[in-house]
């Protein structure tokens, strides 16, 4: 799957990042608590959050994140756009919740990546 | 290389961890040792924010490791044992509403460096040692 496979998936509003949208992607991780998607470092490159505040791109930041989904339509500001985009990551908002987000794409073939 | 981390400032915590890690990428360090400094020092670093009002961290690089040391003179550690604890905190609840305060923050800050040492006193601050070692350089 690549990133845009993950924006027509969950119908999502690019907010930036379109020259990347070729970018594949392997697994992804949901949560609104960042110490928890700081603990499981696996290789996770896609973030589902509800959370909006700009630690969200400095923690996909330091994971090399690629991909952000706001989910619940939330949309960051243009500050946090602006820290996205000097980090190449692209940032997306889908009206999907964050069950049924994480459900479409792990339908669609995207893994969580952390064993249990 | 040497960061004043800002008090009180969630919106600039992690400008440091960030600077670091544009740094090591720059000089060709190992990508996994750059990724594990990157997040034990975003963790220190947001830790220094919420908890002790800022502080200064010290980066020394090495071929082989990385050190950090990071120095606040906030409140102390009470009971370092169980703040070293998975999801033990004390953050309060507006800490947690920013996605923080769950109790991971040292834990993981051990869990990505290969040594790391806490020394804290109550009412003086709080020094946290750090080493990433880079086993493939």
């Amino acid at each position: 799957m690549n990133v845009q496979d993950i924006q027509r998936i969950l119908r999502a509003d690019l907010l930036c990042g379109e020259e990347h949208l070729g970018r594949e992607v392997q697994t992804a991780c949901g949560s609104d608590m960042m110490s928890d998607v700081l603990a499981y470092v696996k290789e996770q490159s896609v973030l589902l959050t509800g959370l909006v505040n700009p630690q969200v791109i400095r923690t996909a930041e330091m994971m090399d994140m690629v991909c952000i989904v706001f989910v619940r339509g939330k949309r960051p500001n243009e500050d946090m756009i602006e820290l996205a985009k000097e980090r190449s990551i692209v940032v997306m908002s889908t009206k999907f919740r964050m069950f049924t987000a994480c459900g479409l794409l792990y339908e669609g073939g995207l893994k969580g990546g952390c064993k249990v | 290389m040497h960061y004043v981390v800002p008090p009180d400032d969630f919106t600039r915590a992690g400008e440091a961890s960030s600077a670091v890690k544009k740094t090591l990428k720059q000089i060709g360090m190992n990508p996994d040792v750059i990724r594990r400094v990157a997040i034990a020092m975003y963790e220190g670093e947001i830790n220094m924010v919420i908890h002790a009002h800022g502080g200064e961290i010290t980066v020394d690089v090495a071929p082989d490791r990385v050190d950090m040391v990071l120095a606040d003179e906030g409140p102390g550690i009470a009971d370092i044992e169980r703040a070293m604890q998975a999801g033990y905190s004390t953050a309060p609840e507006e800490v947690r509403n920013l996605g923080f305060g769950a109790g991971m923050g040292l834990p993981n800050m051990k869990k990505y460096t290969d040594e790391m040492t806490v020394e804290s006193t109550l009412g003086v601050g709080t020094t946290v040692r750090m080493s990433v070692f880079n086993h493939a350089g």
